[in-house]
Parts: C-alpha cells; structure tokens; sequence
C-alpha cells in the first residue's frame, strides 16, 4: 500500500506545482504592456470609433481587467469572487476570448481532446518504434542492423518535421490515398461521434503521428541502445550467461529491465516537447490541436485563451512526469525501499 | 584415475593480437580443488572463463582442448554448440564472481535469481525449487532463509551476497565449480568464513574446484593443485604442498616474497614515545541520524566513532584496521578536518615540533589553509582518484597552484623532481593517467599528495586495489619516503598484513570502538580481544600448516554478545579502553 501512498503524494506535490506553474504563466502573459481590451480600445480611439470603445470598457469591467494584477490572477484562478462572483479556472469557467468572442471552452472544446489524442498516439509511436529497434540496435552492436537503425535514426532526427509532413503528405496520398491536412473529414466537424468519425480520424491520424513521433523515436532509440549497452558489460550478466540462460531470455529479464527506468523517465519529458514541437505541424498539416490556437492567442494577447492552453500543457507535463515517478517506483526496488535498508 | 577436466594446450587472444593465454595445460580431479595463481594480466581470469566460452565477444579460443568428464560422460568443451553449452553452464559447472555488489541483478529478488537456474536446467516447478532453494539457503548460512529469499540484493552485507552466489552456484549440484577471485572484494574475517563455507560444501558433495585468485594464503588453504601463470603462460604447476614449500620457479619465489604476512612468532614491542605528537585524537565521535523509515518512527541514531583516542609521534605510522562499516575512514576523515567531530571531541595538530598545537576544527580560513598544506591524502583507487582529462603535470602542479606557489618553471621542476622520488621518469609528465598501470597510478597519486611538502600524510588503503608485488613496492616506497622526508603516516587498512609491516602502533576498531591498540608485534604476540584474535586468525598465510582457525574467526567476527563476559559491549555499557602493559591497550571489563 505504500506505492498508492506515494501516488496520492505525488498528486499533492502536482497539484501544488501547478498551482506554482498558474502564478508564472499569468504573469508572463501579462508582462507586454497592456492586454487585448487596452490594445483595442486605444486602436478603437484612434480611427474614431467610439461606439465600440464602450462595449470594450464594459468588458474590461466585466471581465475584471481593471482590477490590480494580483486580484485578476485570484479571480482568474477562482480564489476570490469577481464580477460574476466565483468563476475561475476551478470551478471549471475558463473565461472569455476576447480573439474570437466567444467562452474558451467553447473554442478549445474538441480540439482539446485531439491535442491529446495525437500526442498519445505520437507517445506510443515513439515507445513502440524504439524499444524493438534499440533493443536490437544494443544486442546486434556494431554490426549492419545496428549501423543502419542508427543511420535511418540520425535522418529521423535531422529532417525538418514540417519539410518530412509534406514529403509525407505528398507521397502518401499519391501511393497509398491518405488523406490530405486535418484530423477528420471535413463532413463530420462538429458532429457528435460515430464510428465513421472514429475511422476518419484514425486514417487521419497516420501522417501527424509519423511526424510527430520520428525524431522523438530516433533519440529514445539511441538513448536505450546506449543505456543497454552500458548495462551488457555490466556482472551481473555474465552471471546470468554462466547460469545458462538463452541470450534473448537473458537480454530481456536482466539488463533491459535496468536499462528501462530511463526510458520510462522519459514519458514526462516527452509530452511536453511534443505539445510545443507539435504547434508547426499542426499549423503546416491543418490540424485541429491547440497549437495553433495558442499561437494565435499569445499573437494577440488573448490572455484567457492563452492561459488556459499553457496551463492545459502544464497539466500534461505534469501528469507525465507523475505517470513516470509512479512507474519507476513499481519497476525498481531500490527507490521502493529506500530508507527500508538497515 | 580420469580427471573431472582436462585442459590441453589451450590458447586464447583477443582480435589480432598475440594470445593471451599460451598453451595451457591442466587437469582438475574429481573432488579436488585446483587454484590458478596470479597476478592481474597473468591470464588466469581469461583461463577460467574459457572453460565455459564466456569471453568477451573480441576473445576467442584459438587452440587446445577443454574436455569435461562430468556426468553426463566425456564432452569436449571446446567443440560442442552454444545451445549445449548452455546446457553445460550453471549445471554441470558453476561459477562465482569476484564481486558480489554486482554480480546479482539489484532489481530482482534473490530467490528469483537463485531459483532461476533449476528453472532453466530441471524445469522445477516454482515450489520446488523454492523448497530446494531454501534448503541451500540454510545450507551455506542464511539466519532466515525465507526473508533470504523475499529480499533484494541491496538489502544484504557483501558477505550474504557471496553466500547467495554460492547457494546459486551450488543448487544444481555441479560436478565443478570455477570461482573466480570469490573473496577479494570481502573483508578478512568474512574471507575467512566464505572459504570456510565452500570448503564445507566440497567435502558434502564431491564437487571439484578451480579457484582463481592471487593470493597465496587462499591457495595454501583450500588448494590440493596448484597453477602458477604469468604472461599467459604456466610457471610452475603440482600439488600444492611441495610447491608451496619450496617453490621451484623464480616467479612464484618472487610471488611469495612479495606476499605480507603476519609473522609465525612475535616478540613485544617497546611502546611508542608520547612526546613530540603530530596528531592527536581526542575523544573524537561521530554520530550520524539516518531518518526513520516512516515519518512516525524516531530517527536512528549511527556511532561511525565512539570517544576514539590516538596520538601520532611525528616520523610514525600508526594504523587503524578494521572491517567495513568499523568506522576507521570516519576517524581519518575527521582527522583531517573533512567532518567535525561530535561536540566534546578534538583534533590537535602540530605542524612542526616547536609550534603550538592546532585545533583541527576550529581554524579560520587562513589557517584551514595552511593546514591543508601540511595534511595531504592518498586514496584507495588509483583508477578514479587521478581525473582522466588532466596531464600528470597539470595533476601534480595543481595543488601549487592553488596555494599560489612558485613560478610556472618552478612548479614543473619539483613536479619532475617528485615524480623523479616515487620512482619515475620525468618525461612522463606529459602522459594522461589511462597510460599507466595501477601501481605507476599510485605512485602518482603519492607524488601528488607530496608536491605541497606535507608533514602528515593520510593513507587509506593505499595498496587494496593493487597486486601483491605492486602492493610491496608501493609499501616499501612509502618506508622510503617517510623515512625521507620525515613524514608521518595514519595509516587505515582492513589488512592485518599490510599493517604489519608499515606501522609502528596498531588501533584495532569495530563498530567505532577502537577495542585494542598496541605495536604490531605486541598485538600479533600477545592478542588480548577476541576480534583482534579473529582478524589475525582470519589472515590466510602462505603456509599449509597454518591453515584459518575458523572457530576463532566465528568467535570473534560475530556480534559482540557472542564475546567473552570481559570484552562484550551494548550502546549503553561500553568497557573502557585498559592499559595491559605500557603500550598495550584493550578494552574490556577489569
């Protein structure tokens, strides 16, 4: 029972992080000088509209942008009542964008869950692809498997994302019909879900994996081949060789076990770089994320919008590294016990 | 009478090179042990591992015969497939590895591990070999065979760990068992007790032995055969009792007088002078909290040291022996000031005979500095201590540099100077450390450590990582050097040996006591406490009639409830430290 012990405290330390995370992203939004609604109503004052200058001062009102930094913050959280009493981010109103005009839940809404959905997919790609090939890569060293895994790894790693989407793009709707840009068919936007949507977004989804997933694959790859043999030279399994075990028997229960905790470690540093990394393919594949979202937010100082989505991101970091402190803890005895040694 | 195996003519090398191990021969009879003597490059860990092709993947076996008359009939070794070879390994012969630490997996459980080989060559089912498993378990020593069995490898001393790679290497009851340095990386007494063990267990199954190693204690007790290399080649070979007693050959002459051993008959020492010290110890303890394993439970407390007294006469060696975890580096660690003691204790040090004394612990920064000056250390490992991205100049001019003295041109002329004392060239200053062996390492780090012109050197395990006759050059050259230079030693050594020829005091410690203390020859004539007796029991000679008295180790290695009424001790009565005679100390109830 001490692991759920320690997951409930490791949510703790994740709630109180993010919360840490909240404070820096607000103000960091807020660091240009001005905010959306200032910026345009000195641009409404300028050509002489002053019929909207009204309506936007009725916002700044509304949405308490007149309010001293730190209190926007607290209202924004949902710490203290605003002029709608309270509504922040915990209790599930994630305000207004002022952009599109229209509630950011509203905005985000389905894209939310694709963001995820192809960060997922990209995830497992990644996992996928480089535990067999470095796993091979570690146990056929210097030899041809090794040498060409690593080459195809290193052009992984070194093509453009962008320049390997159209490529990609290109090709794949020329030898194998995939489809081109997005993450669905354009008839099923907005419709509720069905099987045909699920199978469009999975055919869909093939091309943005790929992309997403190639260099992340590439170095987890080489980072596994090089933890693998490190560990191949190590005692112990010389001792499992001299107990007559087969070499893929061996390979498998002793040092890959010990060459899987950086691996696993990585989940949490994956999300995060694939989120961000992912903003220009999204924007060059047409994809519904929230990347593009977030690059239009921050452009034009959206700050709800691009609050949300930065604390969206966070949060999946941070689940990420949660996920990954968890699982060390089940896989290696040595930090479960820590303390437990006499 | 057939041999068990019969190793022909057999030569190994790796990729192009020259062979490393040349025409070997070699026969190990059934129920025998046979030892492969050595020093590191000789060729004999290479050897062993050959018998069961577990070389590295550069090596390969280039001529010879490996035959094994086991009892599966004769199979020759060298000839058979890797799928029967796998057959052969961890069944019919078994190995145990030099280091415990790290020859178990840390992150399965060693009744896994152990088990694993019935799995794998009888098919057991997992309750059998359980049950089979937990009977070696009690077997070769394990308290609680069933907790044995649930714990990770981390969990036990390196002792228990040699006992469990014992139990794994003997479950499947092998015709012959290849340990390859089984005891090195243990302290004496555990030494003593792991030979004892697999003595033991070759005299309940028969089993036959090719024991690896380079010591020659080891060899005169549990060795019927005896193989001397060198180079790759075979010096000398026969039963061990004549070669042991008039060895024929230059080289194993050569081995056994490099070899230190505590001498047959001692005679007592007259004490050391008390005047004119350059060290001096004073009720020094350390304390360390370890934090409970719950935030609920109080936090344990560690005695690394425990009202420890000793005094240095300038120009001597005084030596602190003892087991891991006795608490010995935590004493030189505070005498040189990298810890303070706990409150009540104090480090007094006199750079010269006519300065006052210096509080160790309570200098300011320019004092601290001097001080570093004139207390310099050598390390155990010659290996990591020297930073492999730096010249041996750049190595012996920086701690000039740092104390800001002399000129460039001055720095390297006493860097060739020093190097020129501990025995080597000049012109090898330019070299990077990965060029040299382990002894020409630490004679670089002893150059090292007397480029500042200390007073007091502190030497921790100095020699422990090097070969015998390495260890015996080093040793002398520091003779030489104090002798010199006029330095002084604190010496920490876990071997008895060692000590006795360096040292002119002996602190016996266990568990932060120093429990006796004496000249060497005092304490090898006269052993009052039962772990003193132990450590100098445990000591494996290089002489057949003086095999281990493994009743005196059990005595004394043991906790010490199991001592005699007159030297037992409890975190909350601890004797105190008697003069016997004049300098002989021991503690224990008068």
């Amino acid at each position: 029972m001490a692991i759920l012990r320690y997951a409930v405290y490791r949510f703790g330390t994740m709630l109180l992080t993010l919360l840490v995370v909240s404070a820096l992203v607000f103000t960091i939004i807020n660091l240009p000088p001005g905010d959306y609604l200032s910026n345009q109503i000195s641009e409404l004052r300028a050509s002489g509209q002053s019929a909207g200058v009204a309506k936007a001062e009725f916002l700044r009102t509304e949405y308490a942008l007149d309010r001293p930094l730190y209190q926007q913050y607290l209202i924004w959280i949902g710490f203290i009542p605003g002029p709608q009493g309270f509504s922040g981010l915990i209790q599930g109103d994630f305000g207004w964008s002022f952009e599109f005009d229209r509630p950011v839940a509203e905005i985000v809404g389905e894209s939310l869950w694709l963001t995820v959905l192809v960060n997922l997919a990209a995830v497992l790609f990644v996992y996928l692809i480089a535990l067999p090939l470095g796993v091979l890569a570690a146990a056929k060293s210097k030899t041809w498997v090794d040498y060409t895994s690593a080459f195809v790894g290193y052009l992984g790693l070194a093509t453009p994302n962008f320049l390997l989407a159209l490529i990609l793009f290109y090709y794949g709707h020329k030898y194998f019909d995939l489809p081109i840009g997005g993450l669905m068919d354009p008839q099923y936007e907005g419709l509720p879900m069905t099987w045909d949507k699920v199978k469009s977004i999975l055919i869909h989804l093939i091309v943005p994996t790929f992309v997403i997933g190639t260099s992340g694959a590439a170095a987890m790859m080489q980072r596994l081949r090089a933890n693998l043999l490190d560990e191949l030279g190590k005692p112990y399994v010389e001792t499992a060789i001299a107990k007559g075990m087969s070499p893929p028997r061996m390979l498998t229960k002793y040092p890959l076990r010990m060459a899987f905790n950086p691996f696993v470690a990585d989940i949490g540093n994956l999300l995060p770089s694939m989120v961000s990394g992912s903003v220009l393919v999204s924007v060059v594949l047409g994809l519904q994320t929230i990347g593009p979202t977030l690059l239009t937010a921050l452009k034009t100082q959206d700050q709800f919008l691009a609050g949300f989505v930065l604390m969206f991101v966070a949060l999946l970091t941070l689940m990420g590294t949660m996920i990954s402190d968890v699982l060390l803890v089940l896989l290696d005895p040595r930090i479960r016990y820590e303390g437990r040694e006499a | 009478m057939t041999p068990l195996l019969s190793v022909q003519d057999l030569s190994i090398g790796f990729g192009k090179g020259p062979d490393v191990v040349r025409n070997v021969s070699f026969d190990v009879m059934p129920g025998q042990s046979l030892a492969l003597v050595g020093e590191s490059g000789s060729g004999k860990t290479v050897t062993c591992r050959g018998i069961l092709r577990i070389l590295p993947r550069a090596a390969q076996i280039r001529t010879g015969r490996i035959t094994l008359y086991g009892r599966n009939g004769e199979i020759d070794l060298t000839a058979i497939s890797e799928r029967r070879m796998r057959d052969v390994r961890g069944d019919t012969v078994s190995m145990i590895f030099q280091e415990p630490m790290r020859s178990l997996s840390p992150l399965h459980k060693i009744g896994n591990q152990v088990s694993e080989v019935l799995w794998l060559h009888r098919r057991t089912s997992k309750r059998e070999a359980k049950r089979l498993v937990l009977e070696k378990f009690e077997r070769v020593g394990f308290p609680d065979p069933e907790r044995a069995y649930g714990s990770y490898p981390f969990e036990m001393s390196g002792g228990m760990r040699q006992r469990a790679m014992i139990a794994m290497a003997m479950v499947s009851k092998p015709d012959l068992l290849i340990a390859d340095e089984p005891t090195t990386a243990l302290d004496v007494t555990t030494q003593a007790q792991v030979l004892g063990l697999m003595k033991e267990l070759q005299k309940d199954t028969g089993m036959a032995m090719v024991l690896v190693t380079h010591d020659l204690g080891v060899v005169a007790n549990m060795a019927e055969q005896v193989v001397v290399m060198n180079k790759g080649r075979v010096m000398e070979a026969g039963p061990a009792a004549p070669l042991l007693n008039a060895p024929a050959h230059a080289y194993t002459r050569q081995l056994f007088d490099a070899a230190p051993s505590i001498p047959a008959e001692a005679r007592p020492a007259p004490p050391l002078p008390e005047t004119d010290l350059i060290l001096k110890l004073d009720n020094v303890s350390k304390t360390y909290r370890m934090r409970g394993k719950t935030a609920w439970q109080p936090e344990a407390l560690i005695h690394a040291c425990r009202g420890v007294d000793l005094n240095l006469p300038r120009g001597k060696t005084l030596a602190i022996v003892g087991e891991s975890g006795s608490g010995k580096t935590t004493a030189a660690r505070i005498a040189l000031g990298a810890e303070p003691p706990d409150p009540g204790g104090k480090v007094l040090f006199r750079p010269a005979s006519d300065s006052d004394p210096i509080a160790v612990h309570q200098m300011d920064r320019a004092a601290r500095t001097a001080f570093q000056k004139q207390a310099q250390m050598v390390f155990q490992d010659p290996y990591s201590s020297l930073s492999p991205r730096m010249r041996i100049l750049g190595a012996l001019t920086e701690p000039l540099d740092i104390h800001g003295i002399g000129t460039r041109a001055e720095r390297r002329e006493m860097a060739a100077e020093r190097i020129q004392q501990v025995g080597m060239n000049p012109d090898m200053l330019q070299r990077y450390p990965h060029a040299f062996s382990g002894g020409q390492r630490q004679r670089l780090s002893i150059a090292r450590a007397l480029m500042l012109e200390p007073a007091l050197l502190v030497c921790d395990e100095p020699t422990s990582a090097l070969d015998v006759s390495v260890q015996e050059q080093i040793l002398c050259l520091l003779e030489d050097i104090r002798d010199r230079m006029n330095l002084s030693y604190l010496f920490i050594s876990h071997d008895l040996a060692v000590v006795a020829r360096i040292a002119d005091e002996v602190a016996v410690m266990r568990r932060g006591l120093v429990v006796e203390q004496a000249p060497p020859d005092t304490l090898f004539y006269n052993p009052h406490h039962p772990y003193t007796k132990a450590l100098i029991a445990a000591q494996p000679t290089p002489d057949i009639n003086r095999p281990i008295n493994l009743k005196l180790v059990a005595q004394g290695a043991g906790s010490p409830d199991s001592w005699p009424e007159a030297f037992r001790f409890s975190d909350t009565m601890i004797p105190s430290l008697t003069q016997l005679e004049p300098g002989h100390k021991v503690r224990c109830h008068v």
